[in-house]
């Protein structure tokens, strides 16, 4: 299969599902500029002009309840927000109409507004500016969320939430989009609710979302030459959850490590640690490892902003710890996101 | 706190152009200042001119594009250039980065990252500062992009009607990153008269004038301090660099080359050195010296903030909350 960036699956995905479905139109801060929020709206803006590719006032809170109305009449907003954290401007329209239109009003229908929200991890990005906010839009009934972490799933899940009624919110770390992974030609939807085992291995389970996948699988190749066989699952959508992927596997290993790019508390890495308590009491030989923030928000000073993302070298660390053993050499482990330089 | 003479204004533009351009060369030529950075260049004389008519303990809050108002309100250099380094002697510890610069023993309440918080956080602290029944007023700078946030709109309208004393400063650049004015506002309308339409006196002012800009302020800050509520002004002025980061920008089609260059002709501080050379023939030798002076300021800063220590990792939680107790870092 040819291999695109993530950047350029996101592109695709949007570009064909234009051409076939023409109440699709993408709003947001910028998506029209000559940029083209990292240059996943370029094509878009190229090929269907500013009548379905609309620059928009920097107004997040009334921008959501917009979409919310045209989703209502038949439209398909796909809404773009270059940094997550934004999307706190956006919370009512998305959290009190999005997710709860369909229920509310009878069950006549849902809104299908699907969010693009860009998480900008590293390079000083700081408190406000380095958010994901999977954790807390899944905490809601009504939204899916995805968290895709390579090509082929930003594409397949994209082109999901643009065919369904359902109002979804797709978390892209902006130190993804340069990676590259066979992508399918076609428009093939990847099913929300459904894991993929990244990494197949017998000892130890780690659950991850979006980048993580990729330190996991950086630690998992350390591992396999110790002899350590890490299975890794990337869960894709984090709602709704694959709990028979992530049990499975559980009950195969008998340890488990969630890692994550949020906080540990009501999170992602609890939600699966509790999916496990509760399906699988007595499947586990050691305590539950959270891979996850340290509790404090994001900060800018190099050191500090190194020790407070999760990467692979902990997560090495995490699963010699589930496995009573060894060292190994971490300093080969630079962020997979670390290739993502100022200025912004 | 800036001479308010028209030397002294100008005095103070050549000051943060100077501090300006060299930690833009810095941050493009090392890649150690990394933070998402947003300069100033080109809009001098709005700070200047706005901060020159406060008193010291009057509160300033900005949004991100922060480092002259900092300046020229009167904040630490050596502490706002460690905070660009990310050391420990930053002006926030290291935490925050350049979108967070804070000195509050210059009146330089904070810096905010998401558009438009400054505008509500200057409301509620010109409301305390009214409370308390002191003299002090609050001002708040933002971008003509920040003016299209509810936030905007409904701390404009509270603070009119509550008659709170905060001076609203709009530094209108024409841009909101990529993005020109006349897509995100509505032709024929301004924002200076939309704050006319909440009831508060507003005016329009060319923002690389830096003595009309004192004037207004002035007029401005005397009006909130007299217990008249809130004014807002709108500052006309252009950035000449990329919406952040050191570099120009010339070419990447959001904006013509003529388009900058026309601005870069009416340079603030070109213009008060103009204005200033028939009372003061040797201005330009006066500007050099200056230049010179700060370089070396700078330098020294600089130089300091690379021999400081960066925050102890194992502080990394300190500050989240009052007491360590509430972090509860578990097993991870
Ligand atoms: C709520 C929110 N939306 C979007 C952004 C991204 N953003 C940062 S600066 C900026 C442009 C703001 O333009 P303006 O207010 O005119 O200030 P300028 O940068 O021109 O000084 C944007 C859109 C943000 N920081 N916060």
């Amino acid at each position: 299969m040819r291999e695109l960036r993530y950047c350029e699956a996101i592109s695709e995905a949007i570009v064909q599902c234009m051409a076939e479905d023409p109440s699709i139109f993408v709003a947001g801060e910028g998506v029209d500029d000559p940029v083209g929020t990292h240059g996943t709206t370029k094509e878009a803006t190229r090929l269907f002009g500013r009548s379905r590719v609309l620059d928009l006032p920097n107004s997040e809170n009334a921008c959501a309840g917009v979409a919310v109305g045209a989703a209502a009449q038949g439209m398909r907003p796909l809404v773009v927000y270059t940094r997550q954290d934004f999307m706190f401007l956006a919370m009512d329209a998305v959290v009190n109409l999005a997710a709860k239109w369909r229920y509310m009003y009878g069950n006549k229908g849902g809104v299908p507004v699907v969010t693009r929200a860009v998480v900008g991890r590293g390079w000083g990005q700081g408190a406000t500016h380095s958010q994901s906010l999977h954790s807390v839009f899944g905490h809601f009934p009504g939204l899916y969320v995805a968290t895709p972490a390579s090509p082929a799933d930003a594409k397949g899940l994209l082109v999901q939430a643009l065919r369904l009624d359902t109002p979804t919110v797709l978390v892209e770390n902006r130190g993804l989009y340069q990676l590259t992974g066979p992508v399918p030609e076609e428009a093939v939807p990847i099913p929300f609710g459904r894991g993929r085992i990244a990494r197949h291995g017998s000892d130890v389970t780690v659950v991850a979302a979006s980048l993580m996948v990729h330190e996991a699988e950086r630690a998992a190749d350390l591992l396999a030459g110790q002899g350590i066989g890490v299975e890794v699952i990337d869960i894709r959508s984090i709602r709704p959850l694959d709990e028979t992927i992530v049990c499975e596997s559980v009950a195969r290993t008998g340890r488990l490590v969630v890692a994550d790019t949020s906080w540990a508390r009501y999170g992602f890495s609890a939600e699966v640690a509790a999916v496990v308590a509760e399906n699988l009491p007595g499947a586990l030989r050691k305590p539950v490892r959270r891979l996850t923030l340290p509790d404090c928000p994001a900060p800018v000073s190099m050191p500090l902003e190194q020790a407070f993302h999760p990467n692979a070298g902990r997560i090495v660390e995490a699963c010699l710890d589930l496995l009573d053993g060894g060292e190994v050499e971490l300093s080969a482990f630079d962020d997979v996101a670390s290739g993502v330089v100022g200025p912004y | 706190m800036t001479s308010t003479t028209h030397r002294g204004l100008l005095r103070e533009m050549v000051r943060i152009r100077c501090v300006e351009e060299m930690l833009a060369d810095l941050y493009r030529d090392e890649r150690e200042i990394r933070t998402p950075t947003h300069f100033s260049i080109g809009q001098e004389a709005t700070a200047v001119g706005v901060c020159s008519a406060t008193r010291k303990d009057d509160l300033v809050y900005t949004g991100h594009r922060c480092h002259a108002p900092y300046l020229a309100k009167g904040g630490d250099l050596k502490r706002m250039v460690s905070e660009l380094y990310g050391k420990q002697d930053g002006c926030a510890g290291g935490r925050g980065g350049s979108m967070h610069l804070v000195d509050l023993a210059a009146g330089f309440g904070g810096a905010t990252a998401i558009l438009a918080e400054g505008i509500s956080v200057a409301v509620g602290a010109a409301w305390a500062l009214a409370m308390r029944s002191t003299s002090r007023v609050a001002l708040t700078f933002f971008g003509d992009g920040a003016a299209e946030e509810g936030t905007f709109h409904e701390s404009l309208n509270l603070a009119a009607v509550r008659k709170i004393p905060v001076v609203f400063v709009c530094e209108n650049n024409n841009y909101s990153i990529h993005s020109p004015l006349a897509a995100r506002q509505p032709a024929g309308t301004t924002i200076w008269q939309r704050a006319q339409g909440y009831g508060m006196p507003a005016e329009y002012v060319d923002g690389n004038d830096v003595l009309a800009v004192h004037r207004a302020a002035a007029a401005a800050v005397e009006w909130c301090r007299a217990g008249n509520g809130p004014y807002l002004l709108e500052l006309r002025t252009y950035r000449w660099r990329e919406h952040v980061g050191p570099n120009w920008d010339r070419g990447i089609g959001y904006r013509t080359e003529a388009e900058v260059d026309s601005w870069i002709d009416r340079c603030p501080i070109r213009r008060a050195t103009a204005a200033l050379r028939a009372e003061e023939p040797a201005v330009d030798e006066l500007v050099d010296t200056w230049r010179a002076e700060f370089d070396a300021e700078i330098g020294a800063a600089v130089a300091h903030a690379k021999a400081s220590p960066f925050p102890p990792v194992e502080d990394l939680l300190d500050g989240a909350y009052e007491d360590a107790l509430s972090s509860q870092p578990g097993r991870r």
